[in-house]
């Protein structure tokens, strides 16, 4: 974040703490988008990541006087997002439902139309993405949140390590460990 | 890759990630070429890490209808509002339903006519209650204290 945004950021939280909801309002504005996107990659459910980025949003407002107006907001928004995500996808499992992801919550990258051998070319169609879908959903917690975090988000290793509060190392470790399990999965793809 | 020394495996195995996102600095780089060129285990593996790459950096979330984006800050000030109302009528129905308790108790103690083994079972009832209710307060407590995120409300 650059120093006039963060200032700005700084400003809106502190605003928010005195009671302002139009301050709160500017900074769930800021950051909605980014909240859903991170909530679908993680449950892989439209109606879910809805739920639960703006329960995560209603959180954060009760929570807001123990926000250091200093540090960014949305990695604090995220720590509330990603407990909010993974009890449910705890909950869907101890129901013993499976998780019900919609089919299409990824989609080919329109951008990347590569050769026609190409890999990506293959996601283009539909059982091919929705074997990488099901492959994805199959991923440990924390596998699927680094390849979220690094492929949809596009963030930099030391964003994911300062996002996620683990050392740049571990973030490395897990993204090898989700790809190797990706190929496993992939096996006649790759 | 080497297997018998996981220091210099993980090691590889971090060059691989650097690469594959574009992350390695033009030492880290060569050092990975000469694992590459020296180790037949490793250039396979690579070449398998790098087609997933290409896999998943083909793909993209699905972008929701622009409508969502109209009535959200709403439904997070609904919530607020929905939470607000449940924290009162938790505080109402708490000291409602212990009132009642206490009346109850208290009047079915003092009454002499119940039989001396329901007076003995209401008062089991309520102490088995107080034991959970501090048991379940305890383990509460010492989850929070260990809780890295403690300080984010859920």
């Amino acid at each position: 974040m650059d120093g006039s945004k963060s200032s700005v950021e700084r400003d809106l939280i502190i605003r928010s703490q005195r009671g302002g909801r139009k301050a709160f309002g500017e900074l769930i504005k800021r950051h909605m988008q980014r909240a859903y996107y991170a909530a679908l990659g993680l449950v892989g459910s439209h109606d879910d990541a809805l739920d639960i980025s703006q329960e995560a949003f209603a959180r954060a407002f009760r929570a807001r006087k123990s926000l250091d107006p200093d540090r960014p907001f949305y990695p604090w928004l995220y720590q509330i997002l990603r407990r909010l995500s993974f009890n449910h996808i705890r909950d869907q499992r101890s129901r013993g439902r499976k998780l019900q992801s919609e089919s299409a919550w990824i989609v080919e990258n329109a951008s990347d139309r590569a050769g026609r051998n190409d890999p990506a070319r293959l996601t283009e169609r539909g059982e091919v993405r929705e074997r990488v879908r099901r492959a994805i959903e199959e991923l440990s917690e924390h596998e699927r949140e680094v390849i979220v975090l690094k492929e949809f988000e596009q963030l930099r290793y030391r964003e994911i390590a300062e996002l996620l509060a683990i050392p740049i190392g571990t973030v490395m470790s897990r993204l090898y460990s989700a790809r190797r399990s990706l190929a496993g999965r992939l096996e006649d793809l790759t | 890759m080497s297997e018998h020394d996981p220091e210099r495996g993980g090691r590889t195995r971090q060059l691989m990630m650097g690469r594959l996102d574009r992350e390695l600095t033009p030492e880290e780089s060569e050092a990975l070429d000469q694992i590459l060129e020296n180790n037949p285990a490793a250039r396979q593996e690579w070449e398998q890490l790098k087609l997933v790459k290409t896999i998943t950096a083909g793909i993209r979330l699905r972008t929701p209808p622009d409508e969502i984006w109209e009535g959200y800050m709403n439904s997070v000030y609904r919530r607020i509002e929905r939470g607000v109302g449940w924290i009162l009528v938790s505080i109402g129905a708490i000291v409602l339903l212990s009132y009642g308790l206490w009346s109850g108790v208290g009047e079915l103690l003092r009454d002499t006519t119940v039989p001396w083994y329901l007076r003995g079972a209401v008062m089991s009832l309520l102490a088995g209650l107080a034991v959970i209710v501090v048991s379940v307060a305890r383990e509460k407590f010492f989850m929070r204290k260990r809780d890295p995120y403690r300080e984010v409300e859920r």
